[in-house]
């Protein structure tokens, strides 16, 4: 690429674009910060059942992309009184050996002040950040303060993305590209979209960043599939209904080593 | 005056600092699509002379200017009311659905999908529905669709299907978050029908031009009668069309332009800038940038945010923001009853409120007032009985 000479990668993608050198496909499981009591230690048991980075979402009060199950996470985690800053608190001490992402909507970053926000998340440790209310259009201070202290902000690919459309977001984005793989909210889905392989040929026509394709990736055979032509998927509400189901921390870090497991065999 | 006030917006969607398009990438084209349509169909006569027609063969247009005489001796100020409650429907809220309609029929969609707080945006998209032959789903919070029952049947009658919001604060913020998860998927041959100047760009702007027609006619009609624009426009705002449209008639003349909100809804007064449902503006909101929820007594104000050209002319200085109390409005809602034998919906009740109490103060006697009367209190009947009983 054109501008890969001034292009600063970042802890989160060199982190993975090792991984894929290494012929490893990326998991990027997704945890729900707050959302019940033992968060932390399942962000670390998924680390240990072998994701490559972990997503974490900071709650928001009207999470406009996400389906039921991660409204009733977030929902959940706001009643338990969880804020960015303690979010942030507890990421500091983590002390895992994947980078973290963050996941949350404008207004959480907004309120705090682009800049603020940008250093907290460098303080805390945290690598990356995946803001999906914030589109390419309306991304240039936040991703400039971000870049500044450091952290990857992560741009995303939908299916209505034109792929003129998509080169230039591919060329912002930093970490990884984010494609959703079907137009709608998060959540479960009995069967993979085509568009989900679509959008992950689309973004890899036009850069070499990785490509991991999250919305509607439910389950080790979706992974999979999706992985034919995606560097990886980011796993997120069939992890979390898991969760909110009450499974243990060790039983859903078992889903995750089983999409691993998928993974590996590919 | 400023001429460049309530023009279009600058390309991106901004008025002021205010607006934008804070969207996933998923809806990103769809927006964009949208624009496009609107500037194309807002430049065509055909498409007004379409619009205008009907406007005028089935919604009623123009609507009166009526003079109240008794409440205008009463409060010793000459008070015009612009009576959009005599509009089909009962509301200013047909203007922009049908509008809407026309555009998305343009564009080849064949379902619209709403939000609704107080119920009178969702029946006024089912009435464009059923009127260009349309499929139309209306998401309403429940605590909504409990106070405002009869209008979730007017809709079922008129072929809508009407869904309860569980999520959230089950009020109108989360109806806009169900329609636009909805439209998420759904782009492809639906178009969100959004309610007020509030969301994404291009809506602001185009509700506001849809809205327009409130303001044009009024400022015709208060010439015909007064010789002379009125010293003060008066509209209420909850996201904040019908003012919208009203001001945009009145921004270049002298009068004063005064939005009301509702004390417990009140973005304006209570709220900071912040983002939600596509826009920049201001919000009630927490110090960590949660939305807060709004509370009073009109489900069609219980909207923690206020359209974003809104927060541009309270931040250039055009136009002041003020907030009425429940206790107010009953009031009001009384009074215009009593006196003009006009019974409003309780959401205008807020701008005759602010009225009621500011004449012969910051009103000064015998200075001409416009209120926008948005919309009839037939929906509020039985809700008032209940609080005043």
């Amino acid at each position: 690429m054109s501008t890969a000479p001034a292009r600063l990668e970042g802890r989160l993608e060199s982190h993975l674009r090792h991984r894929r050198h290494e012929g490893r496909k990326l998991l990027v499981p997704y945890v729900t910060a707050g959302m019940r009591p033992d968060w932390l230690h399942v962000v670390r048991a998924v680390v240990a059942a072998g994701a490559d980075a972990v997503e974490i979402g900071i709650p928001f009060s009207d999470p406009m992309i996400d389906g039921p199950i991660v409204q009733a996470a977030s929902h959940a985690a706001l009643e338990r009184g969880t804020t960015p800053a303690a979010v942030l608190e507890a990421l500091s001490g983590a002390d895992v050996e994947v980078p973290l992402c963050v996941m949350t909507y404008y207004n959480v970053v907004f309120r705090a002040g682009t800049r603020r926000f940008a250093s907290s998340l460098a303080e805390a440790g945290v690598a990356g950040a995946i803001v999906p209310d914030l589109p390419l259009e309306e991304a240039g201070e936040w991703c400039a303060d971000a870049g500044d202290a450091g952290v990857a902000t992560v741009l995303l690919v939908a299916p209505s993305t034109s792929e003129e459309r998509a080169a230039r977001i591919a060329a912002r984005s930093r970490g990884f590209v984010y494609g959703v793989g079907r137009m709608g909210v998060t959540g479960e889905r009995a069967q993979l979209a085509t568009s989900a392989l679509e959008v992950a040929r689309r973004v890899r026509r036009v850069t070499d960043v990785p490509v991991c394709i999250g919305i509607g990736i439910s389950t080790a055979e979706q992974a999979r599939e999706v992985c034919a032509e995606a560097d990886g998927v980011v796993v997120g509400s069939a992890l979390v209904r898991r969760l909110l189901d009450g499974a243990p921390a060790d039983e859903a870090a078992g889903f995750v080593a089983e999409l691993r497991h998928a993974l590996d065999e590919t | 005056m400023t001429a460049s006030l309530m023009g279009p917006p600058d390309p991106s969607g901004r008025f002021g600092s205010f607006g934008g398009r804070f969207v996933p990438e998923s809806l990103v084209p769809a927006c964009g699509e949208l624009e496009r349509a609107f500037a194309e169909a807002w430049g065509d006569p055909g498409f007004h002379a379409e619009l205008d027609a009907v406007l005028r063969d089935y919604g009623g247009r123009p609507t009166p200017v009526t003079e109240c005489r008794r409440l205008s001796e009463r409060l010793g100020v000459r008070l015009l009311l612009k009576r959009e409650d005599l509009a089909h429907t009962g509301s200013h809220k047909l203007n922009n659905v049908v509008g809407q309609a026309l555009l998305a029929r343009r564009m080849g969609k064949r379902r619209l999908v709403a939000e609704t707080g107080a119920g009178q945006h969702g029946v006024a998209a089912a009435t464009a529905a059923a009127l260009f032959g349309m499929d139309c789903l209306v998401f309403m919070g429940a605590v909504d669709m409990d106070r405002q029952a009869l209008n979730v049947f007017r809709m079922e009658l008129l072929g809508a299907e009407v869904q309860g919001v569980e999520s959230g604060s089950r009020t109108l913020k989360d109806a806009v978050n169900e329609a636009l998860r909805y439209w998420v998927a759904e782009v492809e041959d639906t178009h969100y029908c959004i309610g007020s100047v509030m969301g994404p760009h291009p809506y602001p702007y185009m509700v506001r031009e849809f809205q327009r027609v409130v303001g044009t006619e009024a400022r015709r009609q208060c010439r015909e009668l007064l010789g002379a624009d009125p010293s003060w426009v008066v509209a209420c705002v909850g996201g904040g069309s019908n003012a919208a449209g009203t001001f945009a008639g009145f921004v270049d003349s002298g009068a004063a332009l005064v939005g009301v909100e509702a004390a417990g809804g009140a973005a304006m007064g209570h709220g900071v800038p912040g983002v939600v449902h596509g826009m920049k503006s201001f919000l009630m909101q927490d110090e960590a940038g949660q939305i807060a929820e709004a509370e009073s007594i009109s489900a069609g104000l219980d909207y923690p945010g206020i359209g974003p050209e809104h927060a541009h002319l309270a931040e250039v200085g055009r136009a002041r923001y003020e907030q009425a109390t429940d206790a107010e409005v009953l009031e009001a809602f009384a009074l215009l009853a009593r006196t003009e034998g006009i019974i409003p919906a309780l959401e205008p009740a807020h701008a005759l409120a602010w009225v009621v109490r500011e004449a012969g103060k910051a009103i000064a006697l015998g200075d001409t007032v416009l209120v926008t009367l948005s919309g009839r209190g037939d929906k509020d009947v039985a809700q008032v009985r209940e609080l005043l009983s």
